[in-house]
C-alpha cells in the first residue's frame, strides 16, 4: 500500500510512531527531567546555604583538628590539622580492610572447603557455622563482640598473660614489640636470596622434567631454602632481634604493639561474617567445576593432590574470584561500620567528629563518599584485570 | 554321566550384607573415620563441640535467670532472661503508648494475612494479594501506626521503636527498592545510550559506597537539598535512604535475569505485534522476575539485616532499642548485654533464616517443572 493512500490522520501518526524519533525523545526527556531535578537540588542547596551563610570550602582542611584518636598509625596529636585526621582515619579503614580481607580468605576457604568434606561431622560444622552468621546482621555481631565480650575481659592489673609477653586485657591484645638490630638485614637479604633460589630452582627442575621426565622435588625444596635461608642466617648472626614486652603503668600498658578492642572487635565481627560468604563462594566454585575434570584427571593417573592443585582449583578460581573481588570490596565498605562501636575509621573520625566540630556537611560526607566510592572502582577495576588474564581463553 | 549344563532349578535366599556395610558402626566408619586424616578431623571437631557447647548450654539455660526485677537478679555468670522479659515491650513497640500497642498488632496481622496467600504457591488470586500487599495494607498500616485521624489517637515517629521500627523501615525500603530497581535494571539494558548510561552511572555509584554514608546523607544532607521549610520525618528519610540505595542491587540482580531471556522471547513478542512496552511487560518482565527471585530474595534478606543501621543514624530499631537497654542503670550488670544481643540475634536470625529457606523452596520448585 502507498503511504499515499493512507488515511489523512494515519499520516500524521506515523511521526511519533517513528522508533527513531521516539528514542530521542525518551532521551531527551529522561536528560532533561535528570538535569531538573538535580537543577532543583542545587538551587535549594544553593538557597539554604546563603540562608545559613555558609560557603562550600575545603579550606577547613588547613584547620586546627584539637581532638585526639584513638589509634594513630600515622603521628597525629590534637594540633594536627584536619587533613591530618583524614589521614589518619584513611589509613585506619585501610589498616582493618587489609587484615580483615586476608583473616577473611583464610578463614572463608577453610569453611568452604570443609563444607565439601567428606568427613559429616566437619561438614555439618561448616554448615552450621555459614547459616549461622550469614543471617545475623553484621552491626549485631559488631556490638555484640564489642559491648558484650570484650568488656568481659579483666582490668589491666589482673591482664591475662600471653606467651612471649603478650597481654590482654579490656584495654586489649599488647603483643611484644619487636626491636630489630642493623644485623637483621641481612635476614632480609637471606630471605630474598632463598626466593630467588628458589624459583630458579623451580625453572631448572621443570626443565630437566622436560628433557628426561625425571622429577626433583623443587617445591619442597624451595620451600625449605626460603624459610631455612633466613632461619639459618638468624641463628648464625646470633638471634639480632630483642622483644620489647608492654609494661603495665598505672591503669593501662606501654610499649608494644597495642591491638585496641575496638580494632579487635571489628575485625573479629568482619571476618567472621564475611568468611561466611566467601565459604559459599568458594563452595560454589568448586562445585562448578565438571565432575567430568575430575574424572579424567584420575583417568590419566594424576594423584588426588595432583587432581586438586592443577585441575580444580584453576577452574574453580575462574568461578571464584569475580564473586571474591566482590566480597572484599563488601568487607572494606562494612568497615564503616567501625563508627558504631567506637573504632576510628575514615567515617567515625572523619564524619563523627569533623562533621560536628566544623558542621561542614555536604564537603564531608561527599568527601568520605569520594573515597569509599575511588577504593571500589579501583577494587573493580583491578579484579577485572586479574579475572581477564585467568579467564579461559577460547579457540 | 554328569549333565554338562548346570541349570539352578530354586532361587537361593538373599544373603545377608556384608558385615560392616550396614547400621550404624559402618556408617561411622564411612563418615568419620574413612582415613586417619579423616579420623584425626572427627576427633579435633568432636573435642570443639565438647569444649564449645556445654559452657553454651550452660550459659543459656542451666545457669539462666529467666526471672527477677533488676540488676540485683542477674549477678551470676548466666544469661540474664530476666532483663528481656522485663524489656520485651520496649523491644517490640518502642515508646509506642502501651494503650495503643493492639494498633502495632493488628496492622501485624494484615501483614501476615496478606503475606500467607502471597507466599504460597498453591493459594490462588495472587492478582488481588498483590494489590492488598502494595495498596490496601500500606494506607490501612500507615492510618493505623499513624493515627490522628478516624479518632485514633495521634502517636508521632519518635515514639516508634523497636522490631516495629525494623518491619516499617524494612517493609517500606523493599516496596520502594523493587520498583525502582525494576525500572533501573530495564534503563541499564535500554538501546538508548543516555539512558544507559545514566542508570549505569547511578547504580555504580550507590553499589560503591557504604550504607552508612547513604544514611548520613539521608539524615545530615537531605534537609539541604530540599526547599527550606519542607522538612522529612527522621524515620521517612532512613527508609528513602535505605530504598534508594538497595534499588541499585535490585536492579543488578534484576538486570541478571533480563540477560537470561533469550532473544527468541523478544522476537517472538515482535511477531505478534505487541508494542515495545507490552514486550517488556507481557513477555520480558514476567520471566525474568520468576528467573531472578532467588537474587531478590537474598537482596530483601540483605536489606533486612540492614535495617539494623539506622541506629547509626540515632533511630531506635530492635537493634538501637537494646543497645539503648542495655545502658539502662537498673541492669547494668555484666551478663546483660550478650543476653540482649543474643535475643536480637535469634529474632534475626530467625527471620532471615526462613527468608532463605523460602528462596531455596521456590528455586527447587521452579527447577522440578524444567528439563536438566
Amino acid at each position: 500500500m502507498r503511504p499515499s493512500r493512507l488515511p489523512r490522520h494515519a499520516m500524521d501518526a506515523s511521526f511519533w510512531r517513528d522508533e527513531r524519533v521516539r528514542a530521542v525523545a525518551a532521551q531527551v526527556l529522561a536528560f532533561a527531567a535528570v538535569v531538573a531535578v538535580f537543577a532543583w537540588l542545587v538551587t535549594n542547596t544553593a538557597a539554604n546555604l546563603d540562608r545559613l551563610n555558609i560557603r562550600l570550602t575545603l579550606g577547613f582542611f588547613d584547620e586546627r583538628a584539637g581532638f585526639n584518636i584513638l589509634q594513630t598509625p600515622i603521628p597525629y596529636d590534637n594540633n594536627s590539622t584536619y587533613l591530618r585526621a583524614f589521614l589518619v582515619g584513611l589509613v585506619n579503614t585501610l589498616i582493618v580492610g587489609v587484615i580483615g580481607v586476608i583473616l577473611a580468605t583464610i578463614l572463608g576457604f577453610l569453611v568452604g572447603i570443609g563444607r565439601l568434606s567428606s568427613n559429616w561431622l566437619l561438614a555439618r560444622l561448616a554448615t552450621i557455622y555459614v547459616e549461622t552468621f550469614r543471617n545475623i546482621p553484621l552491626l549485631l555481631q559488631l556490638v555484640f563482640w564489642a559491648e558484650a565480650v570484650l568488656t568481659l575481659l579483666p582490668r589491666a592489673q589482673q591482664a591475662i598473660e600471653l606467651p612471649f609477653g603478650a597481654t590482654l586485657s579490656v584495654r586489649g591484645l599488647y603483643l611484644p614489640a619487636p626491636v630489630a638490630e642493623s644485623a637483621l638485614l641481612w635476614v632480609g637479604v637471606a630471605f630474598l636470596a632463598g626466593i630467588a633460589a628458589a624459583y630458579l630452582l623451580g625453572r631448572w627442575a621443570r626443565g630437566r622434567q622436560a628433557r628426561t621426565g625425571q622429577r626433583f622435588p623443587a617445591a619442597s625444596v624451595g620451600l625449605a631454602l626460603i624459610f631455612g635461608l633466613p632461619i639459618l642466617t638468624f641463628l648464625v648472626l646470633g638471634r639480632p632481634l630483642a622483644w620489647e614486652p608492654p609494661v603495665l603503668q598505672r591503669f593501662n600498658f606501654t610499649g608494644g604493639i597495642p591491638i585496641i578492642p575496638e580494632l579487635a572487635a571489628l575485625v573479629l565481627g568482619l571476618v567472621i561474617y564475611t568468611a561466611a560468604f566467601i565459604a559459599e563462594v568458594v563452595r560454589g566454585g568448586i562445585l562448578a567445576v565438571p565432575r567430568g575434570q575430575i574424572e579424567a584427571a584420575r583417568a590419566v593417573g594424576l594423584s588426588s593432590g595432583t587432581t586438586m592443585r592443577r585441575v580444580i582449583i584453576p577452574q574453580a578460581l575462574r568461578a571464584i574470584i569475580p564473586p571474591l573481588t566482590n566480597q572484599y570490596l563488601n568487607l572494606i565498605k562494612n568497615s564503616s561500620l567501625a563508627v558504631a562501636i567506637g573504632y576510628p575509621d575514615l567515617v567515625g573520625v572523619f564524619k563523627n567528629t569533623v562533621l560536628n566540630q566544623t558542621g561542614r556537611a555536604i564537603e564531608v560526607v561527599a568527601i568520605t563518599m569520594a573515597v569509599y566510592l575511588f577504593i571500589s572502582l579501583a577494587g573493580s577495576v583491578f579484579m577485572n584485570r586479574f579475572n581477564a588474564r585467568v579467564a579461559i581463553r577460547e579457540r | 554321566m554328569a549333565p554338562r549344563n548346570f541349570v539352578r532349578t530354586e532361587i537361593i535366599p538373599a544373603q545377608p550384607p556384608p558385615a560392616g556395610t550396614l547400621g550404624p558402626l559402618a556408617w561411622l566408619r564411612a563418615h568419620l573415620f574413612s582415613t586417619p586424616a579423616n579420623a584425626a578431623i572427627t576427633i579435633l571437631a568432636v573435642l570443639f563441640l565438647a569444649w564449645t557447647i556445654p559452657p553454651l548450654i550452660r550459659w543459656a539455660f542451666v545457669d539462666a535467670v529467666w526471672t527477677g526485677e533488676n540488676r540485683e537478679a542477674c549477678v551470676g555468670a548466666g544469661a540474664c532472661w530476666a532483663f528481656v522479659r522485663a524489656k520485651f515491650d520496649l523491644f517490640m513497640y518502642g515508646q509506642y503508648p502501651p494503650a495503643q500497642h493492639w494498633r502495632v498488632n493488628v496492622v501485624g496481622l494484615l501483614f501476615v494475612a496478606g503475606l500467607v496467600p502471597m507466599a504460597i504457591p498453591a493459594i490462588p488470586g495472587k492478582r488481588w494479594t498483590v494489590l492488598y500487599l502494595l495498596v490496601v495494607f500500606p494506607v490501612a498500616a500507615f492510618i493505623l501506626l499513624r493515627g490522628g485521624m478516624f479518632g485514633l489517637t495521634d502517636v508521632p515517629t519518635t515514639r516508634w521503636g523497636g522490631l516495629l521500627v525494623t518491619l516499617v523501615v524494612a517493609v517500606t525500603g523493599i516496596v520502594i527498592a523493587f520498583p525502582l530497581g525494576v525500572l533501573l535494571a530495564l534503563a541499564r539494558r535500554s538501546r538508548l545510550p543516555l539512558i544507559r548510561v545514566l542508570a549505569t552511572g547511578l547504580i555504580e555509584i550507590w553499589r560503591g559506597v557504604p550504607l552508612v554514608t547513604v544514611l548520613f546523607m539521608a539524615s545530615v544532607m537531605l534537609p539541604i537539598f530540599l526547599p527550606s521549610g519542607v522538612t522529612i520525618d527522621k524515620l521517612l528519610r532512613a527508609i528513602i535512604g535505605i530504598g534508594v540505595f538497595y534499588s541499585a542491587y535490585m536492579a543488578e540482580v534484576i538486570r541478571g535475569g533480563l540477560q537470561s531471556i533469550p532473544r527468541g522471547q523478544y522476537e517472538g513478542a515482535m511477531a505478534l505485534g505487541l508494542s515495545g512496552l507490552q514486550r517488556t511487560w507481557l513477555v520480558v518482565l514476567p520471566q525474568a522476575l520468576t528467573i531472578s527471585i532467588p537474587g531478590i530474595v537474598n537482596t530483601i534478606i540483605a536489606l533486612f539485616k540492614d535495617t539494623s543501621l539506622v541506629l547509626i543514624i540515632a533511630l531506635y530499631d530492635l537493634l538501637g532499642m537494646i543497645q539503648s537497654a542495655t545502658n539502662d542503670s537498673n541492669w547494668a550488670v555484666a551478663q546483660v548485654p550478650a543476653s540482649g544481643y543474643a535475643f536480637a540475634a535469634v529474632i534475626y536470625w530467625a527471620l532471615c533464616f526462613s527468608m532463605s529457606r523460602y528462596s531455596l523452596f521456590i528455586e527447587r520448585r521452579r527447577a522440578a517443572g524444567r528439563p536438566r
